[in-house]
């Protein structure tokens, strides 16, 4: 084997299992592994349940069960400039945006990567469900990960390929399975810890709860678009394009289909709905798309090329055609297909096969051409 | 790797003496010291010999004034609360200062949330507080003044002596948290008017989990943890006999080295700061470093680098430091002190680590915390 004990590793410990078992994979293979645990939210900002120490706990039980030092580094702040002040700006601006992509590109693999560094660190590693290859000439390209279920690409598609160029993800080519198999065997604390599922300070609990301590919200009018008025909303920032839950409209005698968020107006405060899983006002055709980002360079595709996109986590792939503009800080994405839902303040995310190109953030969506009300 | 221990204010390592001490108590004097037997006599008989050493390391009046407790929580948990308590109908305003520990400022914060009204004197630069300030807070309705003899982050002292007068012209008692200075400093509880103090055996090299609260006669608290009638009634629990005896062994063994230490410590400090002005770092010591301080302890300014990476940095490195106290997920809580001293937003508060010396630590370690310190730093700022 060779000897990595001169390579230094600072692995993010989270406190679940991933990262339990990539701190424990990089140690049996000999380096030199530091566990960090970020500190990313005050829980005295709201009012809610914050797991945090449980967290720090799992990560000091998992830390000297491996025989790897451990701590903690604070980045309440860079959190709340980098990625929750965006956060409340998009939902203000009634998009729906995603913290967990600003995370990794201002926390995580920004905030993070420069503390490790600090730390002397060779390499980050994370346990992110995705693969780096690296070319011979240095070009880092960012791979889905093996496990097509849990492919965190998504969430890394706005990394830029020198912020990956340091990136260790030991589970990316592994099954979530094997991954619990191996913490079960290692006798790791966290092998039976249950995943997160929520936006890292949000954690399990009511979002719009959550949200109502930042924003006020500000109720108004459900309408159709032929007209009719549905009752009222609760703000707007609540509801998602395509979204059914908590509309509260029963049948209305003409249809017993049930009834979905089918556009936003902000300027005039009204929430859209319609009936039907397939209403033909959450189809789009084409949108676009700005603020974006690749791993790798792509000039060589030229204006124009032909891949595949998701245009939320977990997702199928869609064919879609991108252009760019001329300036090269827009496209516009043409679907071979029409798509359902395209939501605003998400990130619609490329791929060449297994390669995750890169991202860009979702202004609008048009149906033929024409604007469709979602903002 | 060397390890190398300068967190001293944080805890000491065990005396060998001490050790030595307590392993041949736990071994032969296992006795319950309320317990009527031969057994419990000798037990009741290192108890009272223990107690009277320590007693006499304060100038105490009398051995009846020493009251063991679990630690310094305990004993200034039960000096404020106990206190406050017993003179609730006299009054209820106290006062304390900006820079108390935690284990002073919890209690206050809890009886402000019962009624009491409390003070909290502010500090200079220099972390010490105007003794005018304090004349002026004081009313007639003061009850107890609670001024820490040493701060464990930046190691000023406060003029205990002074503080002592002005406050027995009062109606208020003086209690004073000696956690960080006993051991080091001379103290005379009667010379400077003391009528409460704290201490804490494991930052003498003594054992953990023990320590004594010092109560003047005629105070009488009444006890905060209640039960058996151990401590002439004042502190419920059987006694840990062999720890105590530990206990008055390094008592002895500080009050014998006290002098030698200091010098020790001093030195020590001396040779860190003008190693690391050697090495070109651009630093600055919180507060004084002109002998009026608390020796062991120092506290530096690293202009442009965050406390928990160079902490880090030096763990890693087998260097233990400390840069004020962790919240519950592990990571670094602004430090009060420092932000007493210099306000929220000065970079000291984000920027400082703590070294403090014990008897054991040598110059040869204080070149390696120079060489391992000065390298970090030079490459965190390279590397921007």
């Amino acid at each position: 084997m060779t000897d990595n004990s001169r390579i230094r590793v600072v692995v993010g410990m989270s406190g679940g299992v991933d990262s339990s078992v990539c701190a424990y994979l990089l140690k049996r293979q000999g380096y030199d592994v530091v566990g960090v645990f970020m500190k990313n939210w005050d829980e005295k900002k709201d009012s809610g349940v914050c797991t945090v120490t449980e967290d720090y706990q799992d990560v000091a039980k998992v830390a000297n069960e491996i025989g790897i030092p451990y701590y903690s580094v604070n980045f309440e702040k860079e959190y709340w400039d980098g990625v929750f002040t965006y956060f409340l700006d998009e939902y203000r601006h009634g998009r729906t945006p995603n913290p967990d992509v600003m995370c990794n590109k201002e926390v995580k693999f920004k905030a993070f990567l420069d503390y490790a560094m600090e730390l002397d660190a060779d390499y980050i590693a994370m346990g992110h469900y995705a693969q780096i290859k690296r070319d011979d000439d240095g070009t880092v390209h960012l791979m889905r990960g093996a496990d097509q279920n849990k492919d965190q690409t998504y969430f890394l598609s706005q990394l830029s390929g020198k912020q990956l160029e340091k990136a260790m993800f030991p589970i990316g080519g592994m099954q979530k399975s094997e991954v619990r198999e191996i913490a079960k065997k290692a006798g790791l604390a966290t092998a039976d810890k249950k995943d997160s599922t929520g936006v890292c300070f949000i954690g399990e609990r009511n979002f719009s709860k959550f949200l109502s301590e930042f924003l006020p919200a500000k109720p108004g009018k459900m309408m159709t678009f032929e007209g009719e008025y549905k009752g009222e909303h609760f703000g707007l920032m609540n509801y998602t394009i395509g979204q059914r839950r908590g509309l509260g409209i029963g049948g209305d005698g003409k249809s017993n289909e049930p009834w979905f968020v089918v556009g936003k107006d902000l300027k005039t405060n009204t929430l859209y709905v319609g009936q039907g899983y397939h209403n033909e006002h959450l189809y789009a055709t084409s949108l676009d798309a700005t603020k974006l980002s690749f791993v790798a360079p792509i000039e060589d595709r030229g204006q124009s090329f032909h891949c595949t996109a998701k245009f939320r986590y977990r997702q199928k792939d869609s064919g879609v055609t991108v252009n760019f503009n001329d300036e090269r800080n827009k496209v516009e994405v043409v679907f071979d297909n029409p798509v359902r839902a395209i939501t605003p303040g998400q990130e619609i995310v490329f791929y060449d096969g297994e390669e995750c190109l890169g991202s860009g953030t979702i202004d609008h969506a048009y149906q033929n051409g024409r604007l469709l009300q979602y903002v | 790797m060397e390890r190398i221990y300068a967190d001293n204010a944080g805890t000491t390592p065990m005396a060998a003496e001490v050790i030595e001490t307590m392993t041949e108590m736990m071994k032969n004097v296992f006795g319950n010291a309320s317990a009527v037997s031969s057994f419990g006599r000798e037990a009741r008989r290192v108890l009272d010999e223990s107690r009277h050493v320590i007693a006499e390391s304060i100038n105490a009046k009398s051995d009846n004034e020493i009251v063991f407790t679990s630690g310094g929580t305990e004993s200034d948990n039960t000096a404020i609360m106990q206190t406050a308590f017993l003179r609730r109908n006299e009054g209820r305003h106290i006062i304390t200062t900006a820079i108390e520990h935690e284990a002073v400022l919890k209690p206050m914060a809890f009886l402000e949330s019962q009624g009491y009204e409390v003070t909290y004197l502010s500090v200079d630069e220099n972390g010490i507080i105007d003794l005018n300030e304090l004349k002026d807070a004081l009313r007639d309705d003061t009850i107890l003044v609670s001024v820490m003899m040493g701060n464990n982050e930046v190691g000023s002292r406060q003029p205990i002596h002074e503080i002592g007068e002005i406050v027995s012209e009062s109606n208020a008692w003086f209690h004073t948290d000696c956690v960080q200075a006993y051991g080091i400093l001379d103290v005379d509880v009667q010379k400077d008017k003391i009528d409460l103090l704290s201490t804490s055996a494991h930052k003498l090299n003594g054992p953990k989990f023990l320590g004594f609260l010092y109560e003047r006669e005629g105070l009488n608290l009444k006890a905060y943890l209640r039960g058996g009638d151990q401590e002439l009634k004042r502190r419920a629990g059987t006694e840990n006999v062999p720890a105590i005896a530990g206990f008055a062994k390094a008592v002895e063994l500080a009050s014998a080295d006290k002098k030698e230490l200091r010098e020790k410590f001093q030195n020590l400090k001396k040779k860190l700061v003008e190693g690391l002005e050697h090495q070109g770092i651009d630093f600055e010591i919180n507060g004084l470093h002109d002998g009026s301080e608390l020796p062991q302890i120092v506290s530096l300014w690293f202009k442009g680098c965050q406390s928990d990476a160079l902490l880090t940095n030096l763990d890693l490195n087998g260097i233990a430091a400390s840069a004020g106290s962790a919240c519950t997920a592990g990571s670094l809580e602004p430090s009060h002190v420092l932000t007493a001293m210099y306000g929220k937003d000065s970079p000291k508060v984000s920027e400082s680590l703590r070294f403090s010396f014990g008897r054991y630590n040598t110059e040869e370690e204080v070149e390696r915390i120079i060489e391992v310190l000065s390298k970090t730093i030079k490459r965190i700022k390279k590397g921007r």
